[in-house]
């Protein structure tokens, strides 16, 4: 099952190190991990996304996280409202005449073309993972030359 | 917001390092010098803090946990870049499995040079990561303080563990006349320290109730420094108590409600307690694999509740039904405090006893053929009236240390239980007497093990140590030998040792009195007349070499199926 668990850290060098080692010795398989900076200085987040087969891994793994120094906060956010994007830059093979084609394609995900070449166009899509997954099914058939995925990101929604 | 400058004078990262050591009351440094670390070498010559110079880095460590162990502090380590810290890693991967509190500080090439693969540079923070609890690197002299600070606050509070900073050379070297405050600021570190009411009722509620109640206690307990609450609590409601291997001392081995070690090699007794108990009380025990072997047949019967000061403990293994996240100390009082009926647990509690008398630990006592390893232990125990700081190394002398030595108090037993450690032993017991220079201190050794860090003998004369070194020599590396002997067909692949040194001229070539016990008939003699010499000895006896350690649950088996219960 697809967990999400976002962790509030110190921007410390070796703080990556530290939450890699944890995951890779408990035999994790991580999807995707993000990091940048929060709204407060010297404190970054943390959005992984991990593959696990029951609950009580994930307990686990939030538990020896959280016991790092540098770590301020772990949260399994998987089961609650969530906000979580993922960005991505796919450029396709556009010869001039489907380009037309590709843009139409493209419309339904809210893609955008951020870069146009003689033979290439570069489409940057924003979304849940699984949009972005449907997003490169979709334009796979044109072919695909080179795609980039920043990986998941996100926080809790606010209380309404 | 801008720093309070102190001192208008300005001081080299060296001397700021000595003063935070000052500060945090450290009474020796175990070290060895080399390239990186001379300038802190050159502050230390003025002697401001006595230096006990190892002959291997490896023993430094060791040593220092030795000092931890029997202190409760944090022992304090120096060693250089490079293969200064790589021969460190051993001891320190030891402290962290057994929660003992060091601040390791490790010499690194200047900072220019970090990365560039310098002369005697390792990648200590990458490779002291998974080993410590927390590890810095030096990048501004300014933080120094704050750091060392920090480094001794973690080590030493929550579950505690070994600390390590890196100091790149020009750290030590470079002045500063404004060190930024050395106040330790950690918002994402506080360790919970007390329990949880609401558990804690829930907890004398569901013994209120128990027929079958039974107290595990572990390292947390030494620690938080907790016997004697561990002790009245048990007397209180009159619970059988079982310790872990790092337990022992926590109740006095005569105590008639103590049932002896748990697991593995552990007791009868303790065994069945576990198996049978409606209640399981974990005090600060990490249900290790040598006492929890089958965690899915543990206990199978009970409530278990989980005392921990580490939340990442809590259901690890065993699945808890009372999480108490909290020092063992602060618990137990709590728990002293709230008034239940007494259990109705009286038939369990003579069920109990009476196995413990009816299957103690035991050996051919009738042999007098061959010396039993168990029989050297206990006329020790005797010897010295179970008041000895008893240190050992790893294997089977280490067990049967645990199961025939009458332990009286906390913090008495050092030994390497989570990493199992060969080689531990003769500079932990250097640390263990340093510390306690007033104590008698025994070690407990295998020819195996000995040969690993007999080095560090060259201390004792040095120091003017006194310690009694007891090599319990079988020939062979026992523990392995009788894996073979009991799951491989007898194949001793590798476990004996064909040659072997002569031991008592070793001890003469440190300048250290050598004593060899062959003889059945006279053992006890010449074990009272050893100890009766002043200074280190090392006594050589030379025991069975078919000796098992019994009895023993199969790994992988459950607590009740021991094989060799008498």
């Amino acid at each position: 099952m697809r967990r999400m668990i976002t962790a509030i850290v110190n921007n410390s060098s070796g703080v990556l190190n530290r939450i890699s080692g944890v995951l890779t010795r408990r035999q994790f398989n991580i999807d995707s991990i993000s990091v940048g900076p929060t709204e407060k200085k010297g404190i970054s987040r943390i959005t992984i996304v991990v593959q696990i087969d029951s609950l009580y891994e994930i307990e686990q793994v939030t538990k020896q996280l959280n016991k790092q120094i540098d770590v301020i906060k772990v949260s399994d956010i998987s089961d609650e409202p969530h906000l979580e994007r993922e960005l991505a830059l796919v450029k396709l093979n556009a010869p001039a005449g489907i380009r037309a084609e590709i843009l139409s394609v493209i419309e339904p995900f809210r893609g955008n073309i951020v870069d146009v070449g003689s033979k290439t166009v570069v489409v940057q899509v924003t979304g849940s993972s699984s949009k972005i997954d449907a997003f490169v099914d979709i334009v796979r058939p044109y072919g695909i030359k080179q795609m980039a995925r920043t990986g998941t990101t996100g926080f809790t929604r606010s209380s309404k | 917001m801008s720093e309070v400058c102190t001192t208008g004078e300005a001081k080299n990262g060296s001397s700021l390092l000595i003063e935070a050591l000052q500060k945090q009351k450290v009474e020796m440094i175990f070290g060895y010098p080399g390239g990186a670390v001379l300038p802190l070498y050159d502050t230390l010559y003025e002697g401001a803090i006595p230096h006990i110079l190892v002959r291997h880095e490896q023993g430094a460590v060791h040593a220092a946990e030795g000092y931890a162990k029997v202190t409760g502090k944090p022992g304090v380590v120096i060693v250089t870049s490079g293969p200064g810290a790589t021969n460190a890693l051993t001891g320190i991967a030891d402290a962290m499995s057994d929660s003992l509190p060091l601040v390791v500080f490790t010499g690194q090439v200047t900072t220019p040079g970090i990365g560039k693969d310098a002369f005697q540079e390792a990648d200590v923070m990458g490779l002291t990561m998974p080993i410590t609890k927390n590890n810095y690197q030096i990048r501004d002299i300014n933080e120094l303080p704050r750091v060392i600070n920090e480094a001794f606050h973690i080590a030493n509070t929550g579950r505690k563990g070994p600390v390590v900073i890196d100091l790149p050379k020009d750290m030590t070297i470079i002045e500063t006349s404004c060190p930024k405050s050395d106040k330790v600021r950690l918002p994402s570190y506080q360790p919970t320290v007390m329990p949880n009411n609401l558990q804690i009722n829930k907890l004398m509620k569901v013994l209120e109730k128990s027929k079958k109640p039974v107290i595990l206690a572990g390292a947390g307990i030494i620690h938080a420094k907790a016997s004697p609450e561990l002790i009245e609590f048990a007397e209180k409601y009159e619970i059988p108590v079982l310790t872990t291997l790092l337990g022992l001392g926590t109740i006095p081995y005569d105590h008639e409600l103590f049932l002896g070690m748990g697991g593995m090699h552990g007791s009868f007794a303790a065994n069945m307690a576990l198996t049978e108990c409606d209640l399981l009380i974990n005090i600060g025990s990490r249900f290790d694999d040598r006492l929890a072997s089958a965690p899915g047949e543990f206990a199978p019967n009970a409530k278990v509740a989980h005392i921990d000061i580490d939340p990442a403990e809590i259901g690890k293994i065993i699945e808890t039904q009372i999480p108490i996240v909290a020092d063992a100390k602060e618990t137990l009082k709590k728990m002293l405090g709230v008034e239940i009926v007494h259990p109705n647990s009286h038939d369990w509690k003579k069920v109990n006893l009476s196995r413990k008398h009816l299957h103690p630990f035991s050996y051919d006592r009738k042999n007098q053929t061959e010396i039993k390893p168990q029989r050297v232990i206990e006329i020790i125990g005797q010897i010295t009236k179970g008041e000895a700081i008893v240190v050992t190394d790893v294997g089977q002398h280490q067990m049967w240390t645990a199961q025939f030595y009458p332990f009286k108090y906390q913090n008495q037993f050092v030994t390497s239980g989570g990493l199992g450690t060969m080689g531990f032993g003769i500079p932990a017991a250097i640390g263990a007497k340093l510390a306690m220079p007033d104590k008698e201190v025994v070690l407990f050794v295998g020819d195996g093990g000995f040969q690993m860090t007999n080095q560090e003998l060259a201390i004792l004369n040095e120091y003017h140590l006194d310690i009694k070194f007891v090599l319990l020599n079988n020939q062979s590396l026992g523990m392995v030998r009788q894996w073979q002997e009991s799951f491989f067909g007898g194949r001793h692949s590798q476990s004996v040792f064909k040659t072997q040194p002569d031991f008592i001229k070793l001890a003469e070539a440190y300048h250290i009195k050598g004593v060899k016990i062959t003889r059945s008939e006279t053992l006890e003699a010449e074990l009272i007349a050893a100890f009766k010499e002043k200074g280190s000895v090392l006594i050589e006896v030379a025991v069975s070499t078919t000796e098992h350690v019994l009895p023993m649950v199969p790994a992988g088996k459950p607590n009740y199926q021991m094989i060799g219960v008498e």
